[in-house]
């Protein structure tokens, strides 16, 4: 068992978790998910690793509260304790002898991408940021951002805070402003992915992506997270969550994750009803 | 005088028709009655060929006798000294091909039902005696065990019966591997596995779960900072192998792990579980594949209230499974579309699957692996309408060790190369079951798994 040892509500549906894990910790560096499960029969959800102590032994993650097993977590406490938090997985962000990269982050991706642009600016690099939320009200990690890049765009769907627009307008922006990066990093939504690979290919700039497929053991064995990267079949888990954003079957991905959206719904709806009964 | 009925004591079962619908084991076990009348067709012949049979050469006519003297927990002891799983292997083991095959009453007649007997005994000891066996004393001598599969439980076992200190670290979050997220509760009870591994804990084996060894901790790290003196990989299959033909991501088309895992470890045909399956109810599937993993996937669909095809690019003579499996498999309404193989899946416009689209074949000359070699017939490709697709093809051996291990050797295939006494190329650390040979047979890891123990004490009681 796995104690929570903070728990603070960034917005009323973006969590921050922080939870003893000694030994994930211990390991645990910038692109890695953990796989958590809430209750005994809890599924096992892949989330990214936000950020790390390695001397007080736990690992923190920032979640979106979207379906059921989120729903159940949003209702641990501080001091209550998750049934299963395994990790550190899958490859590290690869971030040296970068010079100047430039990172974009999508709603609760943000979180994910903090670690990994926090790495690029103390292996050295220049870097810049592009951050997007729908609305002024979820806007999270903002002077965390600024404290690490030398640039920071935030973007709201509805122009209520910051740059009115798509992260993919605003790194248009940059890049025709004569910005040259060695790399661009998206962490996100997979359609956000998608369109910021496609805007940087015309500029021929390596965009890396982090993947947040279907998945279930995270270790190699089930086959679920496989993608199409280059015309050959891949798994986020082993060798993956990143890469090359040119190269991913971005249609088939997008669709593979939507598989269980009827499901999850319906899942959620149900343990949603469960607490409300719970209160009355 | 033995029974010389030439016909084998049928299994008692649920019938094919209920049992279809439900999850609860499809075979029942022998009565006593059932057990002596069996027992005692075993002529006790001095040659005893099915021991040679069996890859851990469980003491056969030896247990068997006990039967019939009626000392159930007695002829349990017999074969608990060479196999520490009785109940697992007496459930899943191909006895067809090993121990019964060697039989002399298989020469006319059925072979003695050495599995159903070895089923009977260990069921017998685990609803009649309750008493722990004595701890052994320790030796002082600490030994890692990756993963809690058949190979790694069996060398645990076996080590701690020595007296060592054993650790069996696991990446998932339930000790038992395959034997819990791919063979179905229908044909091994979950709860007998997890006897096995709380008597493993008895003996004083501790079980870490959510540890992948490799990223959590190294192997490097476990002998150099944590103190093992040994090590054994029994980290399994790994990656799920795909046939590469197109509309292989589609939506709807399942790997036979992930397929079996979400149904076996995540238990998603219940309604308390949160974890996603696809809705099979009146809908069609095609299982690709010949082996006990195909048989189980296409027997866990029709679970779930799907019409089922096993897709085969051979005959129904050459299927690898279990002879057991396919009769049962047949017997519950699932259909073999054998002498076929998928050329592509396809799609609807939401890239759903909606048929699988596949050529006929004939067997030609027999190739490299003994079997006839099936052949493409031109022109005879045709559309199977089918909602899913379980493509049950194999495994290749997990990445992982081998990438975080420096001087760890593999082959080609990725398996990890040992020699005969099941040493990997680092000194010290022994490897056995599918991350050696590749997805093979439950028997063949708990082999291994006593090879690496053998050998790991010999090493450390000279060092």
């Amino acid at each position: 068992m796995y104690r929570i040892v903070t728990k603070e509500a960034l917005k009323p549906t973006v969590i921050l978790y922080e939870i003893e894990a000694p030994m994930v910790a211990k390991k645990a560096q910038p692109g890695q998910f953990i796989i958590l499960r809430v209750d005994e029969n809890g599924e096992r959800i892949p989330i990214t690793i936000h950020d790390f102590d390695r001397e007080k032994g736990t690992v923190t993650i920032i979640v979106q509260t979207v379906g059921a097993t989120t729903e159940k977590l949003s209702h641990k406490q501080q001091g209550d304790f998750l049934q299963d938090f395994v990790g550190p997985l899958g490859k590290p962000t690869e971030t040296e002898g970068r010079k100047k990269v430039c990172v974009v982050g999508g709603g609760v991706g943000c979180a994910i991408a903090y670690p990994v642009l926090k790495k690029f600016h103390d292996d050295g690099a220049e870097v810049h940021a592009v951050v997007g939320f729908k609305n002024k009200d979820v806007v999270i990690l903002e002077d965390k951002f600024k404290a690490v890049s030398s640039v920071l765009k935030v973007c709201t769907d509805d122009g209520s805070y910051g740059q009115k627009g798509l992260v993919t307008d605003a790194l248009k922006e940059l890049l025709d402003a004569g910005n040259v990066y060695d790399e661009i990093f998206a962490i996100g939504p997979m359609i956000m992915m998608k369109f910021v690979s496609k805007t940087t290919e015309p500029y021929g700039i390596p965009t890396t992506v982090s993947m947040s497929p279907i998945m279930i053991d995270g270790t190699g064995m089930c086959g679920g997270c496989r993608l199409t990267v280059g015309g050959e079949t891949k798994f986020a888990c082993v060798d993956g969550p990143d890469f090359d954003g040119h190269q991913v079957d971005w249609d088939l991905a997008v669709k593979r994750n939507q598989m269980y959206r009827e499901f999850e719904m319906h899942k959620h709806d149900e343990v949603c009803n469960l607490y409300k009964q719970e209160v009355k | 005088m033995p029974n010389m009925s030439l016909k084998k004591n049928e299994m008692p079962s649920q019938d094919p028709n209920i049992r279809n619908k439900n999850f609860l084991e499809v075979a029942l076990g022998y009565t006593e009655e059932q057990a002596l009348d069996e027992a005692q067709r075993c002529l006790n012949c001095k040659a005893h060929p099915c021991v040679n049979g069996c890859p851990v050469n469980v003491r056969i006519p030896e247990f068997i006798q006990k039967i019939v003297e009626h000392d159930f927990e007695g002829a349990y002891q017999v074969i608990h000294q060479t196999s520490s799983l009785p109940a697992v292997c007496g459930r899943v083991c191909p006895q067809e091909s090993q121990c019964e095959m060697h039989c002399v009453r298989g020469k006319k007649g059925d072979p003695v039902g050495i599995g159903r007997l070895e089923r009977f005994v260990a069921d017998w000891h685990n609803t009649h005696t309750c008493e722990v066996p004595p701890r052994p004393i320790p030796n002082g001598h600490k030994v890692a065990i990756i993963g809690s599969g058949p190979a790694g439980l069996t060398c645990a076992g076996d080590l701690a019966k020595l007296g060592y200190e054993v650790t069996v670290f696991e990446a998932l979050h339930l000790a038992g591997g395959v034997l819990v997220y791919g063979i179905p509760e229908f044909r091994l009870p979950k709860s007998i596995v997890q006897k096995e591994v709380d008597g493993l804990k008895d003996m004083g084996v501790k079980v870490e779960t959510n540890m992948v060894i490799g990223r959590v901790v190294s192997i490097d790290e476990l002998m150099e900072q944590y103190g093992f003196e040994a090590v054994f990989i029994g980290s399994g299959a790994g990656l799920p192998m795909f046939m590469h033909i197109p509309g292989e991501n589609l939506k709807g088309v399942y790997s036979a792990n992930e397929f079996l895992t979400r149904i076996n470890l995540m238990k998603a045909y219940r309604a308390d579980s949160d974890t996603p399956i696809m809705d099979l109810k009146g809908k069609k599937v095609a299982v690709v594949g010949g082996g006990n993993v195909a048989m189980d996937a296409a027997r866990c669909s029709k679970r779930l209230g799907a019409d089922v095809y096993v897709v085969y690019r051979r005959g129904m003579e050459e299927l690898p499974a279990r002879k057991e499996e396919v009769e049962h498999a047949i017997e519950e309404g699932i259909v073999f579309k054998t002498l076929n193989n998928p050329v592509r899946i396809n799609g609807d416009a939401e890239d759903c699957v909606q048929s699988m689209t596949c050529i006929e074949m004939e067997l030609g000359e027999p190739d490299a692996s003994g079997r006839r070699s099936p052949v493409a017939k031109a022109g005879s490709e045709f559309d199977l309408p089918v909602d899913a697709v379980i493509m049950s093809l194999g495994t290749s051996p997990n990445p992982l060790i081998k990438s975080t291990t420096k001087g760890l050797e593999v082959n080609r295939k990725g398996g990890i190369i040992v020699n005969e006494d099941g040493l990997t190329s680092r000194p010290g650390v022994y490897a056995g079951g599918d991350a050696v040979t590749g997805a093979a047979t439950v028997i063949l890891a708990m082999g291994a798994g006593k090879l690496g123990a053998k050998s790991i004490h010999e090493y450390l009681s000279k060092k």
